[in-house]
């Protein structure tokens, strides 16, 4: 008689075992310790920085790491207004982080520059970087910023991790195991 | 001393060189001329006690003779009494000498001042830009030039574009109808 049984991490038939894609794998572990990279320009920063305190608490995604240096971060938060003047060091520092990195614009005037259509202000931080999440809003909320996180979580899942990163090595193996 | 008595001071000290004085709902203002400024700014600072320098600012009266009006608010602390200076400058080779030296403040009010209309200051001790960055070609605040901003270039410091307008400026409109339509949005300039 056919018996369907699901196996736990640690159940007897398997021990300590999990089978699972190499993607699936990695994709996990990166979108549960996106350490964001705070670039925050303007009062959208007030409020990352009350998603990053106890009552929104961001650490839950595992996000609580905000370090100012870029070679340790993942995702760039772009939070405020970027103007002209700082627009090519926000550059400079996105390209000091390392692969694989992401950029989530938050708030209005990150994403098209806002209320400000003037001389002095980039409109939208994605003429320079690629962006991956938008966040709308002015300030968006905490939860609106959570939010975003979840979305480039979701985003993260779906990438093609090892394919994007080792791609000879992908088609050696490929070529390999035909 | 009262305010009256206070102002009659500076203006009996300079009689010639007031070319104009208003009062307008307790606000006194005195236009000088941009030569005398610096000798009747400091005799504010110290025979008045105008000891607080409160802002200085300018104005582009694009398309009159002289173009450009710098204007001094000046508040005595002692005496609780706002002063106003005003001076016309014909264009920006006028240049106007610094107050800085009477007013440390001046000091950085005076850089916005030539970043923003180009007037420079005669013994600044650094006059150079300070919202914009040192090479940016253009005086933004002035009446010729466009809200949207012209395009220019400097590698690896910075660079501007023009700004889609999409129709026109997002303002409001002063009137009696309901705020649905007076709500800013693009209007085009005839209407």
């Amino acid at each position: 008689m056919l018996e369907t049984r699901a196996t736990a991490y640690d159940s007897k038939i398997e021990g300590n075992v999990i089978f699972t894609r190499f993607d699936a794998a990695l994709n996990w572990v990166r979108k549960n310790s996106l350490w964001p990279m705070p670039m925050g320009l303007a009062c959208c920063a007030i409020e990352l920085m009350a998603a990053a305190a106890s009552r929104f608490d961001i650490a839950r995604f595992g996000a609580e790491v905000m370090r100012f240096s870029p070679r340790q971060c993942d995702v760039m938060i772009v939070a405020g207004t970027v103007t002209y003047k700082m627009a090519l060091a926000v550059k400079r520092i996105y390209e000091q982080m390392p692969e694989p990195k992401w950029v989530i614009a938050m708030g209005a005037c990150a994403s098209t520059g806002g209320m400000y259509r003037s001389y002095a202000v980039l409109q939208g931080i994605d003429q320079l970087l690629p962006v991956d999440v938008y966040i709308s809003g002015c300030p968006p909320r905490p939860e609106a910023l959570l939010a975003g996180l979840m979305k480039l979580q979701e985003k993260i899942s779906l990438e093609h991790s090892f394919r994007n990163q080792k791609p000879e090595l992908a088609e050696r193996l490929e070529e390999a195991l035909a | 001393m009262t305010d009256q008595e206070l102002f009659d001071l500076l203006g009996n000290k300079f009689e010639q060189k007031i070319q104009n004085k208003t009062e307008f709902r307790g606000e006194t203002t005195y236009e000088i001329a941009a030569n005398n400024l610096h000798e009747i700014a400091a005799f504010c600072r110290d025979k008045l006690l105008f000891d607080y320098l409160v802002d200085i600012t300018s104005i582009d009266n694009f398309g009159e003779e002289p173009r450009f009006e710098i204007i001094y608010h000046l508040y005595s602390m002692p005496r609780a009494v706002h002063l106003r200076l005003k001076s016309k400058v014909p264009d920006e080779a006028g240049a106007v000498d610094t107050v800085s030296d009477i007013w440390p403040t001046a000091n950085w009010h005076e850089r916005e001042i030539y970043d923003m209309m180009g007037i420079k200051f005669n013994g600044h001790p650094d006059l150079r830009r300070i919202l914009m960055w040192d090479g940016y070609p253009f005086f933004p605040l002035r009446k010729d030039f466009p809200l949207e901003g012209l395009p220019s270039e400097m590698p690896d410091v910075a660079f501007t574009k023009v700004t889609p307008l999409e129709g026109g400026p997002f303002v409001t409109v002063p009137s009696t109808a309901t705020s649905k339509d007076r709500e800013p949005r693009a209007r085009p300039p005839e209407l």
